[in-house]
């Protein structure tokens, strides 16, 4: 394959997880809901018993997602975790206290109590949904860094990428890159209640209890989302022309109006997916809080969700388009093509990804299987 | 300057802390999963409730501390980003493929299989169920493969070529990463050694059981498989440890030295058995560098090439120019000075090329690209401004790799002893003082394991990637007091889990395997 074809395959590739991790941090939003009953309840058992099955794969998702970057688009890793280094070392360490609290939150000598550990669990919940929505609104609405690769021999100060001092603060206390931060957080806590009615559909008052948090949740993260879709949608963005230069690599960008508006009208089909996804997350959100018993909610919202984050990422990287805009100096802006490993690499990465579809199976089957028995 | 090496210094110290503290629960993670999984075997086979108790109890210790070390694993990936982001460009063409196919292959078998194996119990098959627990323990080895492939890289890079338009390394053969001698050894070591860490703890934790005078069939069990296993696993570590030496001479000979604290080499040169290093001594002041030690004739040379009459270079041999080819023959190449002078020109080479770039002069660019190639070798070294700043780190070197052999030495010892008791009738594990002997083993593995991490990453200093880039041209571009932050706010965190862990696993041993569920 060229390399152009690898590098678009790559971004697919990292699309993909990505979407994939946004549904899976329904596990986030669901813990969000344990400070919320008392620790000993069954309700509280009942959330533990869901989300402690499931953490590990969401978890996962996301060490992979960094892996795949690091190793698809390093410029971006290099730049944005030595830059936003406070906002993902937040991310970091939140992801650190979920990864025990299930494992001790109820073993004797736990040392500090199981509230504890639910309160880290919760903190997991808010910190990662919404830090994770930061770092992915900075894909349109641009970061405080810049590039210039001839200081790797500077011996004074040799580093390529430099970001502003505020290092990642400033991005967390940006309005847009909020606004997407708690759509995130009111998504993954409407699918967190999705999942509780999947998977606890004695109608009980348990599931009267999680058809409330779907309807809530559902209304503030569709007032969200609106907002954010609004914002983006007039925003003004970066368009890459590729002007070659003797390496090959020369690119310039200039703004222009109603950017990802127009990226999503000239890659029509990718606008047809946004609205699929965004009429079935809908759906699940209706159809859940409003039906007496439908605990299918969050195979639609799943699939929506998926749908549209797919989308988003394909806006903010395709169409000549820099997914990672530098807001003090365009030109350090990063597209798939000036910040992707090499063709070798991307080559021998693709032979890897083949084994995708094993991975995905053999998930499948071992849950399928879990289940089966289960529901017997 | 200084404030750059003040970044640097705590760079490492924060990547130092967060990979010992992951490394705590990583060895125990890849020996607990194959003793679990041969315990499952035996109870899959024998369906004796006895061995699905004791099947049971060691899983939920290794569930404890398997979390911890997803905990604390997660910090060290996302570290080269932060903390070292020239580094993550500079090779990151080579270095992100093992830790992305790490996640793709191993984290997601883990996952997926270690929910299996603590929820399945009653929900699959038992031989889904066992095969879950062998895929978990498969799934630990193969991550440990891919990110030692990661490490051995960065310990003798090859496999790659420089691209000057892009500034970084590049991988132009995949199958020289994977498959470097260094790396395979590493894996093997480092798997074998999680072999040895599992058994003495199962051991340890057995011991004290027999100590209290409790589930003393249980103890006896568990050691009889935990014996054989830490036994095999010793003999293998020290095989593989034997080959490490091999490869370390021929490919860091500056560490092997350090290793040693042999600053000037002979043909047939001797061991330190064990030696006290003199704090005040300096590569070029002629003073002997030990205040007192005790060493075994033709040992080190015997080390290094598994021949007696081998020339093995110290400090000031390398530092001159007196080096080993990779066939362990004796050779005299650039001294350090005219390397630092060779990786100059490279530098300035590579000023040239990007100049010539940004005027679009193909002429000269392909000028200064052909001095470039010819002067990479030494790359590194240009960073550096005298030889002196390429010797690592000699005290912590010598005597991790020390305590390191003799701790070694001493598991070999416990594990025959071990077996061999075992085998007839476990006499000597009805003695209380080879119970506390037992016991106390459990301090010295972890010792003897971190040790060899310390020998490994101090001994590779000044360089981040050997020859290739010296640690203070990989940081990140922060201040020294934002990661002083985040260290001690890792230094916190960690250790208040770590004394949680402690904790939990007191209490679950306290209540032995019956009601581990």
């Amino acid at each position: 394959m060229e390399l152009e074809s690898l590098q678009i395959y790559w971004w697919l590739l990292i699309s993909v997880l990505g979407a994939l991790l946004v549904f899976l941090l329904f596990v986030q939003g669901g813990q969000t809901f344990l400070l919320s009953v008392s620790d000993s309840s069954e309700a509280s058992r009942r959330m533990i018993s869901s989300f402690g099955h499931k953490w590990e794969l969401s978890f996962t998702t996301l060490v992979v997602f960094g892996g795949a970057f690091f190793a698809s688009f390093p410029l971006f890793y290099s730049t944005s975790f030595g830059g936003a280094y406070w906002l993902w070392m937040l991310i970091l360490i939140s992801f650190v206290l979920q990864a025990v609290s299930y494992e001790f939150r109820t073993k004797p000598g736990n040392l500090f109590g199981t509230r504890t550990y639910d309160t880290f669990l919760f903190i997991n919940g808010c910190v990662g949904c919404i830090l994770l929505g930061v770092a992915v609104s900075m894909f349109f609405f641009g970061a405080e860094f810049s590039v210039s690769k001839g200081n790797i021999l500077d011996g004074s100060s040799p580093v390529i990428s430099v970001w502003a001092p505020t290092h990642g603060f400033e991005a967390i206390f940006n309005w847009k890159n909020l606004l997407l931060g708690f759509t995130v957080l009111f998504l993954a806590r409407t699918q967190g209640a999705l999942y509780l009615l999947n998977n606890n559909s004695d109608p009980d008052s348990f599931f009267k209890a999680n058809r409330r948090r779907v309807l809530v949740n559902g209304v503030v993260f569709v007032v969200f989302f609106l907002i954010f879709a609004g914002v983006l949608l007039t925003s003004t963005g970066l368009e890459t022309t590729f002007d070659g230069g003797i390496d090959g690599l020369r690119s310039t960008f200039a703004p222009r109006e109603f950017k990802y508006f127009y990226n999503l009208v000239e890659m029509p089909w990718t606008l047809a997916i946004f609205l699929i996804g965004v009429v079935m997350v809908l759906y699940a959100i209706i159809r859940s809080a409003l039906a007496d018993h439908w605990t299918d909610g969050i195979w639609w919202s799943g699939t929506g969700t998926i749908l549209v984050v797919l989308c988003l990422f394909w806006i903010a990287g395709y169409n000549n388009t820099p997914y990672y805009p530098s807001l003090p100096d365009p030109s350090s802006s990063l597209t798939i093509f000036n910040s992707s490993s090499s063709h070798f690499t991307l080559t021998c990465m693709s032979w890897v990804s083949i084994i995708v579809p094993v991975v995905a199976a053999y998930i499948a089957y071992a849950w399928y299987a879990m289940d089966r028995k289960h529901n017997d | 300057m200084d404030d750059l090496m003040t970044v640097v210094d705590w760079s490492r110290w924060q990547f130092a802390l967060t990979a010992m503290y992951h490394w705590l629960f990583v060895p125990l993670t890849l020996g607990l999963s194959v003793i679990v999984g041969i315990m499952e075997t035996i109870y899959f086979r024998t369906r004796s409730e006895k061995w699905l108790h004791i099947t049971k109890f060691w899983m939920t210790l290794f569930g404890i501390n398997f979390a911890m070390g997803v905990a604390t694993g997660i910090i060290l990936e996302f570290e080269f980003g932060t903390n070292w982001s020239n580094y993550s460009w500079f090779v990151g063409d080579i270095f992100g493929a093992p830790l992305a196919i790490e996640g793709l292959l191993a984290f997601f078998m883990e996952a997926t299989f270690i929910a299996v194996m603590f929820f399945g119990w009653k929900k699959v098959s038992p031989g889904f169920h066992l095969a879950s627990t062998w895929l978990t323990a498969l799934g630990a080895s193969i991550s440990a493969l891919w990110i030692l492939i990661a490490n051995a890289w960065m310990q003798y890079p090859v496999g790659m070529e420089f691209d000057p338009a892009q500034m970084r390394n590049v991988m132009d053969n995949f199958w020289d990463v994977v498959l470097s001698p260094v790396a395979i050894n590493k894996f093997f070591h480092a798997v074998f050694d999680g072999w040895v860490v599992g058994a003495v703890f199962v051991c340890g934790v057995s011991a004290w059981f027999l100590l209290k005078n409790k589930r003393r069939e249980f103890a006896l069990d568990s050691i009889r498989i935990a014996g054989w296993t830490g036994l095999a696993g010793i003999v293998l570590t020290l095989w593989t440890g034997d080959g490490s030496a091999v490869q370390v001479a021929r490919v860091q000979p500056m560490k092997l030295a350090a290793m040693e604290g042999l600053y000037n080499g002979k043909v047939g040169q001797e061991i330190v058995g064990f030696g006290l290093l003199d704090p005040s001594k300096t590569h070029n002041d002629g003073k002997d560098p030990f205040l007192f030690d005790i060493s075994i004739p033709y040992g080190l040379s015997i080390l290094a090439n598994h021949d007696a009459n081998t020339f093995v270079p110290g400090i000031n041999d390398l530092i001159e120019g007196i080096s080993l080819t990779p066939e362990g023959d004796t050779i005299r190449t650039e001294s350090y000075a005219e390397r630092i002078a060779i990786g100059k020109r490279a530098h300035e080479a590579l000023r040239d090329f990007d100049r010539a770039m940004t005027d679009g002069d193909a002429a000269a660019m392909a000028e200064a690209r052909a001095r470039l190639k010819e002067d990479y070798r030494y790359f590194g070294y240009g960073y550096l401004d005298s030889p002196e700043e390429a010797i690592p780190p000699v005290g912590m070197t010598f005597y991790s790799f020390h305590i390191m052999v003799l701790a070694g030495g001493y598991l070999l010892l416990f594990f025959i002893l071990a077996v061999i008791s075992s085998a007839r009738g476990g006499r000597l594990w009805e003695r209380k003082w080879w119970q506390w002997v037992a016991i106390l083993t459990i301090p010295v593995v972890w010792i003897c394991s971190e040790a060899g991490w310390v020998t490994a990453e101090v001994g590779r200093q000044p360089w981040i990637i050997e020859g290739l880039m010296p640690a203070r041209a990989a940081i990140s571009a922060i201040s020294a007091s934002t990661v002083q932050l985040t260290f001690w706010m890792f230094a916190a965190v960690f250790t208040a889990l770590l004394v949680a862990e402690i904790t939990i696993m007191i209490n679950q041993i306290r209540r032995g395997p019956e009601n581990d569920h």
